[in-house]
């Protein structure tokens, strides 16, 4: 009995210590996002007064209504999306096909391709910037979103790529064999078996894609120059330089652009764990 | 490992289905392994030619620039060096000071982001209330524009409009809440990786979440019959099941950390006096403050050489593992 009781306390006290250990993360991973939203919500007055203050004596939406209305931060809002949407669209599209050839086949080379996938990440980026620019430019591709959206697309191509593999390797290969026995081809198998199967996986993959296509400051930086083709992050510090720095318009116009990324993210995160737990650790 | 995974996958399954093709179809021969000599490339071929356009026919001219004196600011005047910039290189302090701060920034970016991320991972990997909601939320920071969040940490490291001064000189942790550890030589670089943490627990514990779900529920019930603790099960059972994918996790999170300038950019531009430069700020800002691309390839290119032997050597040592 006594020992009974003393088990019992010991996962109460556990359980406890659960509870606090995830409270922790939990207010370490909002405490920033907090802190963003509430410099957006002072007045720009009393910013710098009482900026230390766990939250200000007035609060106001007025840099919300000015970065809408009068600045070209919906032009921002608007390019970023047609680059993201359409980079997650490319790269999911490419990334399912090279994840299934990876996954289903067996062919000479195989290896040298995934070696090549692997090799891309290890570059830096940012040696890339310079030639890039140059074959940008050369190309007349400059100050084009479409420049944006091929390199963003090549550069995500290799970890969704992995990613999709995983997917795949989740979905038992019967399946397919089946449906070919009775006499589907390999791509009908593909498309009436597979595919839905991969819908999850797909939908991981955009998201993990749109939110690193979304964020992506360094090229837009290089490859932009006129404000009408600029996306939101390099439009933003383009924005501090214009009106000197509004730190509350800054954080306005962040939050408002962090909207889109978090709905995307947090829709998707649960598909990556799932997909990734059915394949990439079978090894 | 992924070359491991996919053996392992296609050998199972093959032993069993080895007459893949259909007996109704008349197919010859000849024209059925010409189909799968080329299918798997024609699914490949898109990634393949952006990978070969978007990033290695850059990389090529990239490595050309290392052996040229390239600058912007004269651009009339670029001619071979040979390897000058190399050179140049190997007597530059700064560039020997950046690469100290680069394993120092990696290192404890990814061993602290490891650690947290595998915590979280652990106590996500059970069921309670609001579970879901949950582990949207502690996920979220991945979802952050990394820039902001870096310009979003440099505010909350301010003394002046930052509430963290205060909570570090409350706790003891530095000497006075009016400084910003960003200012600070000896300790600046703690800034950075403190945001880097914040933005990369996720990942791991994404990662290590689905490893963990992925691990058969009965051999911990097997074990605990057996009277083995739970610390035993951890060790015992968890962490070999989790070795292949903390193995290709924490060698693609050092590479990205290696060449990731965006916190360190945003939040100290290097500073003060290069103590949190690192060679990828320290490329950023040879190429596009000085504009000397001749240069900053040369730095670039030794950095790749560098993560290419830490992966090499990283493979090695999990294949002799995986044998042993």
């Amino acid at each position: 009995m006594t020992t009974l009781s003393i088990t019992h306390s010991k996962r109460i006290v556990a359980s406890l210590a659960r509870t606090l250990a995830l409270a922790c993360y939990v207010v370490f991973a909002l405490f920033p996002i907090y802190w963003l939203g509430k410099i957006a919500l002072t007045p720009s007055k009393e910013l710098f007064k009482n900026g230390t203050a766990w939250w200000p004596d007035s609060t106001t939406f007025e840099h919300f209504t000015t970065v809408v209305l009068h600045t070209d931060f919906l032009v921002f809002f608007q390019n970023s999306m047609i680059v993201s949407v359409s980079t997650a669209f490319f790269v999911t599209l490419f990334a399912s096909a090279a994840g299934y050839a990876f996954s289903r086949f067996q062919f000479r080379g195989k290896n040298i391709a995934i070696f090549v996938m692997l090799l891309t990440q290890m570059f830096p980026l940012l040696m890339l910037i310079a030639p890039i620019y140059r074959i940008v430019s050369g190309l007349g591709l400059h100050n084009s979103l479409t420049s944006l959206i091929i390199v963003y697309t090549a550069f995500n191509i290799p970890f969704a790529t992995f990613l999709m593999q995983s997917f795949f390797d989740g979905i038992p290969r019967d399946l397919e064999d089946a449906a070919m026995i009775d006499g589907c081809t390999r791509f009908q198998a593909l498309r009436r078996i597979v595919f839905p199967l991969t819908l999850p996986g797909m939908a991981a993959t955009l998201g993990f894609v749109f939110t690193a296509a979304w964020s992506e400051l360094l090229f837009a930086l290089m490859l932009i120059d006129s404000n009408e083709k600029m996306t939101f992050p390099s439009g933003l510090l383009n924005f501090v330089s214009k009106f000197g720095v509004d730190w509350g318009q800054m954080m306005a116009a962040g939050i408002l652009a962090l909207i889109p990324s978090c709905l995307f993210f947090i829709f998707i995160q649960r598909y990556l764990v799932q997909g990734l737990t059915s394949g990439a650790v079978k090894g | 490992m992924e070359g491991q995974t996919i053996k392992s996958a296609n050998n199972t399954v093959l032993g069993r289905n080895s007459p893949r093709l259909s007996p109704h179809r008349k197919t010859s021969m000849f024209s059925a392994k010409m189909r799968s000599v080329f299918e798997p490339w024609l699914y490949l071929s898109p990634a393949i030619i952006l990978l070969v356009l978007v990033m290695f026919l850059p990389l090529v001219i990239g490595f050309t620039y290392s052996f040229q004196h390239y600058s912007l600011f004269r651009p009339n005047d670029i001619t071979w060096a040979g390897f000058a910039n190399f050179e140049q290189l190997w007597s530059d302090w700064k560039f020997w000071k950046a690469l100290k701060n680069t394993v120092w920034w990696t290192f404890g970016s990814v061993s602290i982001q490891f650690i947290l991320g595998l915590g979280l991972a652990l106590l996500l990997n059970r069921t309670f209330p609001a579970r879901r909601l949950i582990q949207a939320l502690v996920f979220l920071p991945w979802a952050v524009p990394t820039f902001l969040s870096g310009l979003t940490w440099a505010w909350l490291f301010n003394p002046v409009i930052g509430p963290l001064p205060k909570i570090l000189y409350a706790v003891g942790l530095t000497d006075s809440a009016y400084e910003s550890i960003l200012a600070d030589p000896a300790i600046a670089m703690w800034g950075p990786i403190t945001a880097n943490v914040w933005f990369g627990i996720p990942f791991f514990a994404i990662t290590l979440l689905a490893a963990l779900q992925s691990i058969p529920k009965d051999l911990y019930e097997a074990a605990a019959m057996d009277g083995a603790s739970a610390w035993q099960g951890f060790t015992k059972i968890t962490l070999p099941f989790l070795a292949p994918m903390i193995a290709i996790t924490v060698m693609l999170r050092t590479i990205w950390i290696a060449n990731f300038p965006d916190f360190i950019y945003t939040m100290t531009k290097g500073g003060p006096a290069n103590s949190t430069e690192i060679v990828a700020t320290y490329i950023f800002t040879t190429a596009f403050r000085r504009l000397d691309f001749g240069y900053a390839s040369a730095v670039a290119m030794v950095l790749l050489l560098l993560l290419l032997a830490y992966a090499f050597i990283l493979l090695n040592m999990r294949r002799i593992q995986a044998k042993g």
